[in-house]
């Protein structure tokens, strides 16, 4: 069966087409929403029945290789568009085009009646194209285009409705638009793609190919474990992560990526495009493991990532801002598993954070759209009784991923917990604990001021539950937000770890170069479980005591703690500063010295003049054809002089 | 079995289109309104031709005694003079008819002068040389003035005719010195005992005075005087058929003497590596001062010829499949932009200036944009397949230490853009300022369409078409 890989790439693409060339020629919305949610069932269907297939064959039988055709040869260099369908790359297929399915579904009754319908479908099957390139690339050129693609149909979402003010909440006041907020996302995304081209190069160097099998199999072989090419490969293809995955220092896109139909924000600034820098790392496992220096940087990184957002977290009152620094926050979660050596850790935070966030920012449009755009959670409150659906798949993603066990998140965050105890170190742990805690705070802040307490909406509100096609979705994604941790269930906890077994032939050499000491069943693993419920229930229990009784004292603290709390409301100033330090200079610098003085200076002048000899030169040049036979004859003759002379007397 | 059938057998592609151009001239004869039915049977034939010859490329051997070569290259050639014919009478018809001049005739010269276009690139020996290149000529020399009407065309035809007389004068010369110092007309021979004779002054007279004829056939300068008057009074598709038929034709005959076995000597290679330079830096300069889009393409001629003489001048394999895959390209990219510009042409040479084009991407979006299609190719811009051919041939030069050809040629390379992009600029920047009409049939359309296909896979997938080509020698 693997040999139809290409057909679940293909089937986007069709609709891309079909959606994006013919849009205006299907008449109806419906069909034209069906054509685009359909395309990428059925990939989700044979991806499924791939699946199906391969775990039913031996292990060691699982992984092949599909070429299609040779893309790029130069010398001995070449590079095929060639599939990998392994363990890791299904799995992931399987996460995009499921997730990307029901999402999609929610988008026709979301983006139902919006003049750009069938051009948002269009986009969202190139998305789904561009990202199972991405995670199915058999090398790192195609893993680029994905890369790449993706970028471009996220700068298209997030500038969708371009004829959209935007709040920047900050920066440039009032004069921002959503297509403002896609330059941002697509040049800050840029400085990362940076990182990645270089960290190509290098290995192209190093090793001939671009090949994920040469690559990775010749590796621990061509590199001494601390070699310096390998940290540097490796710390660049991070810094190609921290754009992609939004983490410290390129994180700032993400938040103001919102900007865009919230569909676009479930499924690509949550559950799936982000997660692309943890699966690329995944991928480059053996790499990682060459390089423990990285390795380190990466788990500081994701550590100080996950504790910023989460602290920005605590006090937005943008419903889609709260759940965008969540993501931001969960994303540093996943890099601390990679840091800390636990790659199947990472994948599977990537799979459950899937279903809780997509189902949380559904819920998220979901209320959006029953409270007619409004996003400010201070102005909404008491929407629980109005819409049941919503508002319960809302609190089970909440619980989710303040990781309440037995739903999907406990498992997931309690393994990369776990994991960064015993192989990472204390301080891993405390920090990412205490994340853990301001997580189910900040989630249950928003449950409480959206859902409980009074109404403080207006009288010409008059919000209701969404209609079945969004609601579904929002039910299926619970179901699976509840249920998705049961293939992760620790053996500490009489469970099989189905995940952990599945993944474990594509993770093999990295963890046989890290040697980790197995140390069989610790009662400790139970003791930091047990902390890690009870700080969840602490911070849940704190924010519904302040939010739902006593919203005085939030007002309390945040009179008290002032400067704090303005750091935290500002985002620590990190967009000023950037705007400041390199934003400015950059474009100064461009305006005067690049662009007046060195293009119209330098470049035009000499363009220009050049341009004028060559004109001058040409005319009179042309003089010699004078039409006239016997001349050309004559030019002939002259001709046959030079060749002979040329010819006999060098 | 006797002893012809197998010699017969492997000329397969030539003998089919013999029999086709006989039975159109036979055609022609009887019928009374023959056009339609020459028009059909030459498509066919050309079509049936094409399929007989791709097999043959993987075949080689020799037939007639060493006379003929047969399959690989000679195959290869003969699906690109093919192809070329095809578009040429294609897109002949629609003019021929806006000119009054619907003649089956027309079909017959073209498929003759393929027939000769086919000898040349199948000969092994001189004298078939010769007599391919004059069928050829002399059925050109009557295309050239195919409106018998129009002053342009039968200047075009009698400039063409006398200056051809005077280059086929020098190719003989240089055959007879070749037999005089060697004793042969063997281009196998030739070629293996080169090194032998290469000190002797009469045998490199012969040779460079072979270059001289051949040269004027590509439009190399300084032999490419009649290149822009021939080409901007010819009929436009005809204009087309001489730039990539005939220059692949002339071009086949000097790879088979020079880059089979890479013998050439430093002499020949110094002499090659100027004349390229010559042409490109000539044919890319003065186009630049053109007004008339024919006269354009004519300029841009010379510089492809320069581009592909530089492969010729490195004398590796890199070089020579560089060609070998330009030539092809080109055909596809050339013809495409003379039918679109037969397409566009009026009565009387009209609508044939850049001005002409203005606003032709709000007019006609269908042609404005294979136009830029064809454009960018010429250009060298990838993913076009104009771009992987340029790329081959100066990784060629490169490799042969003539860095500097490389160098000259990527610089004129960007000169082209100038003027490639200025007719682009024009229809899309620029409102219009006539009425412009456009008059074409849906075949010639369709056929148009399949070139800037072709050339856009070949962009993409080089390296399919790259196969091919090192198996031809």
């Amino acid at each position: 069966m693997h040999q139809f890989v290409p057909y679940i790439l293909l089937l986007p693409l069709i609709g891309f087409l079909v959606n994006g060339l013919f849009g205006k020629k299907i008449g109806s919305e419906t069909a034209a929403g069906l054509i685009g949610a359909g395309v990428i069932g059925l990939a989700f269907v044979l991806a499924a029945v791939i699946v199906g297939e391969m775990a039913g064959s031996p292990a060691e039988d699982r992984k092949h290789i599909v070429t299609l055709f040779q893309w790029v040869a130069a010398g001995s260099f070449s590079v095929s568009v060639a599939y990998q369908v392994d363990q890791l790359s299904m799995l992931m297929t399987l996460v995009v085009t499921g997730v990307g399915f029901l999402i999609h579904v929610y988008s026709i009754g979301y983006m139902h009646g919006d003049p750009g319908f069938r051009r948002f479908f269009a986009y969202m099957n190139l998305f789904i194209f561009m990202m199972l390139n991405l995670v199915l690339a058999g090398n790192f050129l195609l893993m680029f285009l994905g890369w790449e693609g993706v970028g471009l149909c996220s700068f298209l979402l997030i500038g969708f409705w371009h004829d959209r003010p935007f709040d920047t909440g900050g920066y440039a006041p009032g004069t921002a638009m959503t297509t403002d907020a896609a330059k941002k996302a697509f040049i800050v995304n840029r400085i990362g793609d940076f990182g990645f081209l270089i960290a190509m190069f290098m290995i192209v160097g190093a090793f001939g190919t671009l090949n994920f099998d040469e690559v990775f199999a010749r590796a621990p072989y061509v590199f001494e474990a601390g070699n310096a090419t390998v940290f540097w490969i490796t710390l660049l293809l991070f810094l190609g992560a921290t754009g992609k995955s939004a983490q410290i220092p390129l994180f700032v896109w993400l938040p103001d990526a919102m900007a865009g139909p919230t569909p676009v924000s479930a499924l690509i600034h949550a559950a799936t495009m982000v997660t692309a820098g943890v699966y690329m790392i995944a991928r480059c496992s053996i790499l990682y493991a060459l390089a423990p220096a990285t390795m380190e940087i990466v788990a500081g990184v994701g550590l100080a990532t996950a504790l910023v957002a989460a602290t920005i977290g605590l006090v937005q009152n943008d419903i889609k801002k709260v759940l965008a620094y969540s993501t931001v926050s969960q994303l540093g979660y996943m890099f601390l598993a990679l840091g800390v050596g636990s790659f199947t850790g990472g994948v599977f935070h990537v799979m459950t954070h899937a279903f809780f966030k997509a189902l949380l920012f559904l819920g998220a449009g979901s209320v959006i759209h029953a409270m007619h755009d409004e996003q400010d959670i201070q102005k909404m409150g008491g929407l629980a009784p109005v819409m049941p659906v919503t508002y319960r798949t809302f609190l089970i993603a909440a619980l989710a991923i303040a990781g309440i066990p037995p739903l999907a998140g406990f498992f997931s965050k309690d393994e990369i917990l776990w994991k960064a105890f015993s192989q990472g170190g204390l301080g891993y742990w405390v920090v990412g604990w205490m994340v853990a805690g301001l997580t189910a705070f900040y989630m249950f802040r928003l449950v409480s001021l959206t859902f409980g307490g009074e109404a403080r909406w207006g009288h010409d509100k008059h919000p209701h539950e969404s209609p079945k096609l969004m609601t579904v979705p929002l039910m299926v994604l619970a179901i699976l937000s509840v249920v998705g941790g049961f293939i992760g269930v620790p053996e500490s906890l009489g469970g099989s770890n189905v995940i952990e077994r599945w993944l474990e032939p594509v993770f093999a050499p990295a963890m046989a170069k890290l040697a980790f000491v197995q140390t069989g069943h610790d009662p400790a693993e139970y003791l930091l479980m047990a902390l890690s419920v009870l700080i969840a229930a602490g911070g849940i229990a704190g924010a519904r005591y302040i939010y739902l009784r006593r919203a005085s004292i939030a007002d309390g603290i945040a009179g008290r703690f002032r400067p704090f709390y303005a750091l935290l409301w500002n985002k620590y100033f990190i967009d000023e500063l950037y705007d400041a330090v390199i934003v400015r200079p950059i474009a100064a610098g461009s305006d005067r010295l690049l662009w007046r003085f060195f293009d119209i200076g330098v470049i035009d002048g000499m363009v220009n003049g050049t341009a004028h000899l060559v004109r001058l030169a040409s005319g009179s040049l042309r003089k010699l054809q004078s039409g006239n036979a016997q001349n050309y004859a004559y030019g002939f003759l002259v001709g046959i002089i030079l060749v002979l002379g040329v010819i006999i007397f060098r | 079995m006797d002893l012809l059938t197998p010699h017969l057998l492997s000329i397969g592609p030539l003998l089919t289109l013999v029999a086709v151009a006989l039975l159109v001239l036979l055609l022609e004869s009887i019928i009374t309104k023959s056009e339609p039915v020459s028009f059909w049977t030459s498509v066919a034939g050309l079509l049936v031709s094409i399929g007989i010859a791709v097999p043959g490329i993987a075949v080689h051997g020799s037939a007639f005694g060493g006379m003929l070569r047969t399959g690989g290259s000679a195959n290869y050639f003969s699906i690109i003079f093919f192809i070329c014919a095809l578009l040429t009478i294609v897109f002949s018809r629609d003019y021929l008819k806006k000119r009054d001049s619907v003649f089956g005739e027309f079909y017959l010269l073209i498929l003759f002068a393929t027939v000769g276009m086919v000898l040349m690139a199948a000969a092994a020996d001189l004298i078939i040389v010769f007599l391919g290149i004059e069928l050829m000529s002399i059925c050109l020399y009557v295309l050239a003035g195919f409106i018998r009407g129009s002053v342009l065309s039968n200047e075009s035809s009698l400039k063409y005719f006398l200056l051809g007389a005077f280059a086929t004068g020098f190719l003989l010369y240089g055959i007879a010195l070749l037999y005089g110092s060697t004793g042969s007309t063997s281009i196998t021979f030739l070629t293996e005992h080169f090194e032998t004779y290469a000190s002797s002054r009469l045998f490199l007279a012969g040779i460079g005075l072979l270059i001289v004829g051949l040269a004027f056939k590509i439009g190399a300068v300084p032999f490419h005087m009649w290149v822009p008057d021939v080409y901007q009074g010819a009929p436009t598709p005809v204009s087309g058929f001489m730039a990539t038929g005939a220059k692949a034709a002339a071009f086949s005959i000097i790879i088979g003497l020079f880059a089979q076995r890479f013998v050439h000597g430093v002499q020949i290679g110094t002499l090659l590596a100027i004349l390229a330079a010559a042409s490109m830096i000539l044919g890319n300069v003065v186009a630049i001062a053109q007004t008339n889009v024919k006269r354009m393409l004519a300029y841009s001629s010379i510089a492809h010829a320069g581009y592909m003489l530089t492969g010729l001048a490195a004398g590796n394999a890199y070089g020579r499949d560089g060609i070998l895959f330009y030539l092809l390209a080109y055909a596809f990219m050339n013809l495409g932009a003379f039918g679109l510009i037969s397409f566009m042409e009026q009565e009387g040479e009209k609508h044939l200036t850049f001005d002409d084009y203005a606003g032709l991407g709000t007019t006609k979006p269908f042609l404005a944009v294979l136009m830029s299609v064809f454009m960018f190719s010429l250009a060298g811009i990838p993913p076009f397949a104009g771009f992987f051919g340029k790329y081959y041939i100066f990784v060629g030069a490169v490799q042969a230490d003539m860095t500097w050809l490389a160098i000259v040629g990527v610089l004129m390379s960007v000169v082209s853009v100038f003027y490639y992009l200025r007719l682009v600029m024009v229809m899309y920047f620029q409102d219009t300022l006539i009425g412009q009409t456009a008059s074409y049939s849906a075949s010639s359309a369709a056929f148009v369409v399949l070139a800037a296909l072709i050339l856009l896979g070949l962009g993409v997938f080089p390296s399919s078409l790259l196969a091919i080509i090192t198996t031809l020698y």
